[in-house]
């Protein structure tokens, strides 16, 4: 029997059958789901989210030195939060299987770059293996395995958007049971100072010219001959576009173990074929490569290496080929940007903080971005994950030496704050910095789907745990200012605000209300107040002055009409925001 | 080899999108058909525009298609269709659920819900408009609009006799909703004559 599966649940189903017995992620689209459906195996194995890429890697070395098959998995700029490690394990290599799935995201669909992180495993002088679709996740992550045990190396695993959130037809395997390996003491090799460090630099090198041998040899990297007049060479989602436009027409070299690259391979396909052509989505990996060993051919000149590609384009960059299209009439399109949720705990804080004036806002990486959009504009940066605070605090003293009078806001979320935001905040404290940071506490990492964190009391096999308290930890970094408020209550928000602005020294608030979607916990329900109220708008009082409005909230309408605001009842949840935001108490709770 | 029939299917966040594809992907397989589904998750979740391909045939590779290849386009929300109509090919068909959810720019006033967009796409393609949300709302669960279109679109792609799409339906949905969620299908499919 087929199962129709994403690529992302497909690699969890491949590294359940190669043996994994301990994974670990940070969750990031397109990658999330990936360890969400290991969670399922929890007889095999033990699934864990980690605070962040780095410490996920971490613990996959350390798994791996213990002698276990184990995956880690993150988005493509987790990559770069995990790059500290990872090019170390480039020197000392592995015990048990290692596999870092890395998800990148073409197009930017959800992310702040579409880097290609094909460059990590030549940089890093490890293996990179591609799948093309979601039968080729399943089976190629167990060569992965193979491949990392074989060689001693860790195994780039690249997925991209379309890989990873696109379901094909699967069919499963047996899980096959791998041992431990026996520990052994191994001081040489995993312990990376520099006399260790210049030994394994040379066998790193050698272990290359070894892993080329085999790109040569696997059937991962395969021939598929057609007409020789054109060759494609081709990895990744790119394959299924070059197949979908040439078809029978053309030869093909279907990469799967893109580093070391084949070189022998490709030159014998090279001199088969007439005209050659390389598809890859984003960078020219392979392109350039082929370049330097002399091997020519045709790719970015013509193949656009921005944004995700389709077979569409494909066609039109390499045929010239253009389809005959229709066209809507452009005036009648009007964009739909994400919102905040109706009832978002988010909103009452960033209206509260609209209104202030000479501030600057470091915002940071998770739903609370969209407080940066129309009507709230309440954000003016966004650069990685924890940043907010250690560039609100650069941005602070950067005033302050420079005698500009501003105020510097930091924010971030829960799952924000312990991936790397505390680390910003110990150099806050550490160094007294006069920022106010303020941490957005849903109960939940919203954006990516509600996994959980260390705030939220359970793990991601659903087991109950240990909470972090974030007012002791804040106070423990050494913040002496610190307030807890429930966000939805504007005055209280405000006044957290002007309290902090008031004080001399780094503050931190803490904005306690769970997410509107969330799956509420036990602990959720004894500490909020969740009932399903509902407001109205009062007809009669509503002077049509449009400030409910600018909270944003997608359930708030203005009717040009009657010049009247709307709620939408089938979208209020009753947070009471647009209640306390209307001068005129026009909007009322129903049945009051 | 057969030719590969690409179907996209547009809406709004919440609108169960992903669902009716999954029933519409399921029951093709069944059918003995290879199968791709394309999906875009995360920032899409929060209110934006949402769409999914499903792709089938002997053989399928790509699991999207580009503009101009879209066989069936089927929009659950009226402007959203406008945003896709460049995908569909010229001899294509659209299926419209008319029904309006304002943006955010909308809401705010910023700007006014489109006027026409029914009027300028069937002047120019193949155009089923119905009113799957009212529909569902007679039968008296809104939720329903995604199988009444699944039905809809089931029949317009002529698969109504072909697949067992009661056992899909009963397989996919939870089972207090199959019944409901069986009368939406029969009264979608009713709807394309």
């Amino acid at each position: 029997m087929k199962h129709l599966m994403t690529g992302n649940e497909a690699v969890a189903r491949g590294a359940y059958e190669a043996g994994v017995t301990f994974a670990s992620a940070y969750p990031g689209t397109p990658s999330t789901e990936i360890l969400e459906n290991m969670a399922q195996y929890k007889d095999d194995l033990i699934a864990e989210w980690a605070t962040n890429e780095k410490v996920a890697l971490e613990t996959v070395i350390g798994a791996s030195m213990a002698g276990a098959r184990t995956l880690a998995a993150m988005k493509h700029v987790g990559v770069n939060v995990a790059a500290d490690p990872l090019f170390t394990i480039g020197y000392t290599g592995i015990t048990g299987g290692l596999v870092l799935v890395s998800a990148d995201d073409p197009g930017c669909h959800s992310s702040q770059n579409e880097q290609d992180n094909r460059y990590y495993a030549k940089f890093a002088k490890i293996a990179c293996v591609e799948p093309s679709d979601s039968q080729e996740s399943k089976d190629y992550i167990k060569v992965a395995f193979d491949i990392s045990e074989k060689f001693d190396v860790p195994v780039l695993y690249r997925m991209t958007t379309r890989i990873c959130h696109s379901k094909g037809l699967v069919t499963f395997e047996e899980r096959k049971d791998v041992p431990i390996i026996p520990y052994v003491k191994k001081p040489t090799k995993f312990i990376s100072a520099p006399a260790n460090a210049k030994m394994l630099h040379p066998i790193v090198e050698a272990k290359l010219v070894e892993l080329e041998k085999y790109s040569n040899e696997t059937p991962l990297n395969r021939i598929e001959w057609g007409d020789k007049k054109i060759g494609i060479i081709t990895s990744g989602v790119a394959y299924t576009y070059a197949k979908e436009v040439f078809g029978e027409s053309a030869s093909y070299l279907k990469l799967g173990f893109t580093f070391p690259l084949p070189m022998a391979k490709i030159r014998e396909f090279a001199n088969e074929v007439e005209i050659l052509y390389v598809i890859e989505e984003l960078e020219p990996f392979i392109e350039e490569q082929m370049k330097v060993a002399g091997i020519a051919c045709i790719g970015k000149d013509l193949i656009p290496r921005v944004g995700e590609l389709n077979p569409d384009i494909v066609a039109k960059a390499l045929l010239g080929k253009e389809r005959e299209t229709i066209h809507a009439n452009p005036d009648l399109i009007v964009g739909r940007p994400p919102t905040l949720c109706a009832g978002c705990p988010h909103r009452g804080f960033f209206y509260t903080l609209s209104k202030k004036k000479n501030v600057v806002i470091t915002g940071d990486i998770g739903c609370y971005t969209l407080g940066s959009a129309e009507p709230l504009n309440a954000t003016d940066s966004v650069i990685c994950m924890g940043a907010s605070i250690s560039m609100g605090h650069g941005a602070a003293q950067a005033f302050k030496k420079n005698n500009v009078d501003k105020k510097v806001v930091a924010v971030i979320g829960d799952s924000t704050f312990f991936h790397t935001g505390v680390n910003s905040l110990i150099t806050v404290a550490y160094n007294q910095g006069n920022t106010v940071s303020v941490i957005l506490d849903n109960r939940i990492t919203g954006m990516t789907g509600h996994q959980e964190n260390p705030g939220s009391g359970y793990t991601l096999q659903g087991d109950s745990t240990n909470v972090i308290n974030i007012p002791d930890l804040v106070k423990a970094i050494g913040i002496k200012h610190v307030v807890t408020v429930n966000p939805l209550k504007l005055d209280e928000m405000d006044k957290a605000i002007e309290d902090a602005f008031a004080f001399e020294g780094p503050s931190v608030i803490i904005t306690r209300w769970p997410c509107v979607l969330k799956h509420f916990s036990p602990e959720d329900k004894k500490e909020f107040d969740l009932k399903k109220k509902l407001c109205h708008v009062v007809e009669d009082k509503c002077k049509g002055c449009r400030i409910c409005t600018k909270t944003g909230c997608p359930a708030i309408s203005f009717d040009a009409t009657t010049k009247k605001a709307k709620i939408d009842k089938f979208m209020c949840v009753g947070c009471e925001v647009c209640l306390q935001a209307c001068p005129f108490d026009a909007i009322e709770r129903v049945g009051e | 080899m057969t030719e590969v029939k690409n179907i996209l299917l547009c809406g709004v966040g919440g609108q169960g999108i992903i669902l009716a594809s999954k029933i519409l992907a399921i029951g093709l397989i069944k059918a003995g058909y290879d199968v791709k589904m394309s999906e875009v998750h995360g920032m899409a979740q929060r209110g934006g525009s949402v769409t999914t391909q499903v792709r089938f045939g002997e053989k399928v590779y790509s699991p999207i298609i580009g503009k101009g290849q879209a066989d069936i386009l089927v929009s659950f929300e009226t402007m959203e269709t406008s945003k896709w109509l460049d995908y569909i090919k010229p001899e294509g068909q659209v299926v419209i659920n008319d029904y309006e959810i304002p943006s955010a720019p909308i809401l705010s006033g910023a700007a006014t819900y489109p006027v026409g967009v029914i009027e300028d796409i069937s002047q120019k393609i193949h155009t089923t408009v119905f009113k799957a949300s009212e529909l569902a709302n007679q039968m008296g669960n809104i939720k329903t609009m995604n199988v009444i279109i699944v039905g809809a679109l089931v029949k317009a792609l002529g698969l109504d006799n072909s697949i067992n799409w009661e056992e899909v339906i009963k397989e996919n949905v939870k089972e207090k909703f199959v019944d409901i969620n069986l009368k939406a299908f029969k009264l979608g499919m009713d709807q394309v004559k």
